[in-house]
């Protein structure tokens, strides 16, 4: 059967990783002239024979961004509804076995924090909740959805993986995207990150964007947790995963997302991973953001503010497409919920405002609106 | 300089017609359609704001000489489409509608067959629909046929800057059309311009090359010119490689009277 799991079945994670870390000289500058939309050309572009050249793969990552997406950055806020979690992951606070209170917000309450962000300027809205089909199931999310359709004209989800039909009573709400990150493509690994919980299933989590595509979604989000594991192979395999997709589901937009973890949260959480090995530094990311827009002119990347603010400062020149800002991850945060209820601490913490003053003094216009939900559900 | 070009009973005297994406902000926008002397605007409804939330893409727009052409970017099929239009025709208050659907959202080409579909509809009631479409001369004349006010075939795939890639269609198209004929998308130089102008293409739409350049005012300049050269050298019959030419050597010698 045509799936992506059937298709990385026999790759071996291994020899992936050696074949990146092997890349020559030659296959970059090949990289770099052919301009190829192939995943053999990121594969060249995210190895450490690259690295020398990240000036030149900014240049043209710059050049091509602003050639599709003008010079230009869409702007979104998350809303966290709740951080009930069933799930047991090491590197997330809001960990079933991590002793912090719980909330799931009131529908009030949901819509005193989607105020609060229309106030702010946003229009487009994540809703994010912990993986708990008890707390936060379909019927409390398609709920939230529509309403919140009526006050931003683009609402995405960041929840746990749905079914095909689920998606489409969603859609049918006025869901426009959704994001779901694998975490780390190394099956073996992804267990022991994820040893409970429904979140365990590799494979269904895997085939969740194909069950998007089929739902008829507008827009599907991958990434993979960077630090988990080596993030050279596991963006290879994102890669793979959205080239797959993409000629799949050719009607639906793809994105990518870059979360990283960094070394307090998994001190705190005292993950069992070797930070050491796996750590992007900034110069890495940059590099890992500019080979995707080198090898796919289309796919929207997006940053979070778990990033610095001198980091978002110049990436968003380098290929991303759309930021988020002022952003809180405790649900109830914008309207003053208490922090310890938090997903991760945010590294910027800027006002939406100051923020798009940057972006505009840079020479680029926040785009706050830039769909129209209405036209999805006749 | 140019004669006039007439669309759906409305008189412009610039045949340079112009997006408003892909700017850097409004300000640079407004000035360079300015700049352009373009009397055509084009605008995505789904960025458009409305309801005073400020800094909208609409309140730059507002110049006496400047009409707008709301479209329909975003949807993907011909029912989308003619919701789409609606919000469009109450929201910008015009019944002139850029019609594009492209399902595709890569390389944003269009869908023919949902786009023949619509224009019928949206013909019936009351648009004046100018589609956005490959260069398919036959898909042009049942557009024709349906209604459409204009056919916008493609020189090449939206934002590309390629250029006329698609030529001999467009000449067919322009030989053939009952409708004026505006080249949308791929212009990326005014050279571009200049030649769809010189085929006898009756107008062209730019965004890409104007907003996404480095200095979008300039540019804006450099392709009203181009537009306005290109139509005078088409009026003036300048002459295009593939006309016929005059024989050498005489042909027709045996006539005597």
């Amino acid at each position: 059967m045509d799936t992506f799991e059937n298709i990385i079945r026999d790759l071996e994670w291994e020899k992936t990783r050696k074949e990146i870390m092997e890349t020559t000289t030659e296959e970059v500058l090949f990289a770099l002239k052919s301009r190829q939309k192939s995943l053999r050309n990121f594969k060249a572009l995210i190895s450490p024979a690259a690295a020398p050249f990240l000036e030149e793969m900014a240049t043209i990552s710059h050049q091509a961004t602003q050639k599709r997406f003008g010079k230009t950055i869409q702007m979104y806020a998350p809303l966290y509804l709740s951080n009930v979690c069933q799930n047991i992951c090491p590197y997330c606070a809001f960990s079933a076995d991590n002793p912090i209170p719980r909330k799931t917000l009131t529908e009030t309450e949901i819509r005193e924090e989607a105020m609060s962000l229309k106030n702010a300027g946003f229009d487009h809205v994540l809703l994010v909740t912990g993986e708990a089909q008890h707390e936060v199931g379909t019927k409390y999310i398609g709920k939230a959805i529509s309403l919140v359709r009526t006050i931003f004209s683009q609402v995405s989800i960041e929840v746990q993986p749905l079914e095909t039909e689920e998606y489409k009573e969603l859609i049918k709400n006025g869901l426009t995207s959704v994001l779901v990150y694998q975490e780390t493509y190394h099956r073996n690994r992804y267990k022991i990150h994820h040893p409970k919980g429904k979140k365990s299933n590799y494979a269904f989590r895997l085939a969740t964007p194909e069950r998007l595509g089929a739902a008829g979604i507008h827009k599907i989000g991958l990434g993979a947790l960077l630090g988990l594991e080596d993030w050279r192979t596991d963006s290879y395999f994102t890669a793979m995963h959205l080239f797959y997709l993409e000629k799949k589901y050719w009607k639906s937009k793809f994105s990518i997302s870059f979360p990283r973890l960094r070394p307090i949260e998994r001190d705190t959480r005292k993950a069992n991973t070797n930070q050491a090995m796996n750590v992007i530094s900034d110069r890495e990311l940059v590099q890992l953001i500019c080979a995707y827009r080198i090898c796919n002119d289309f796919v929207e990347l997006s940053i979070s503010t778990r990033e610095s603010e001198t980091f978002r400062d110049y990436i968003f020149q380098l290929g991303i497409t759309s930021m988020s800002a002022g952003s809180k991850t405790n649900p109830g945060g914008y309207v003053g919920g208490e922090k310890s209820l938090e997903q991760f601490e945010i590294a910027d913490h800027r006002s939406a405002a100051k923020i798009s003053e940057v972006v505009r003094r840079k020479g680029y216009e926040v785009v706050w609106k830039d769909w129209e939900n209405q036209w999805q559900i006749v | 300089m140019n004669t006039e070009f007439t669309l759906a009973g409305k008189t412009f005297s610039s045949r340079l017609f112009t997006g408003t994406g892909k700017f850097s902000s409004g300000k640079i926008m407004e000035a360079a359609i300015l700049a352009s002397e373009s009397e055509l605007v084009t605008v995505a409804l789904k960025r458009v704001r409305g309801g005073g939330q400020g800094d909208d893409i609409l309140d730059y727009l507002k110049h006496p000489k400047i009409s707008l052409l709301p479209n329909t970017s975003g949807v993907r099929n011909a029912k989308e489409a003619v919701f789409a239009a609606q919000l469009a025709r109450e929201a910008l208050e015009t019944n002139w509608l850029k019609l594009e659907i492209h399902p595709d959202p890569r390389y944003l080409l269009p869908d023919a067959v949902e786009t023949l579909l619509a224009t019928e509809e949206l013909v019936k009631l009351g648009f004046i629909v100018l589609p956005y479409i490959p260069a398919d001369p036959v898909l042009c004349k049942r557009l024709e046929e349906v209604g459409a006010a204009a056919v916008m075939p493609l020189g090449a795939p939206i934002g590309s800057n390629k250029g006329l890639c698609t030529k001999d269609q467009l000449a067919i198209i322009i030989e053939q059309s009952k409708v004026p004929v505006i080249i949308d998308a791929g212009i990326g130089a005014p050279s571009h311009a200049a030649e769809a102008l010189e085929m006898g293409a009756d107008a062209v739409l730019v965004n890409t090359a104007i907003a996404a350049s480095e200095d979008p005012i300039r540019i804006a300049i450099a392709f009203k010119l181009a537009v306005q050269a290109g139509r005078i050298a088409f009026e003036a019959k300048l002459p295009r490689p593939g006309n016929i030419a005059k024989g050498t050597s005489p042909l027709l010698s045996f006539l005597t009277d």
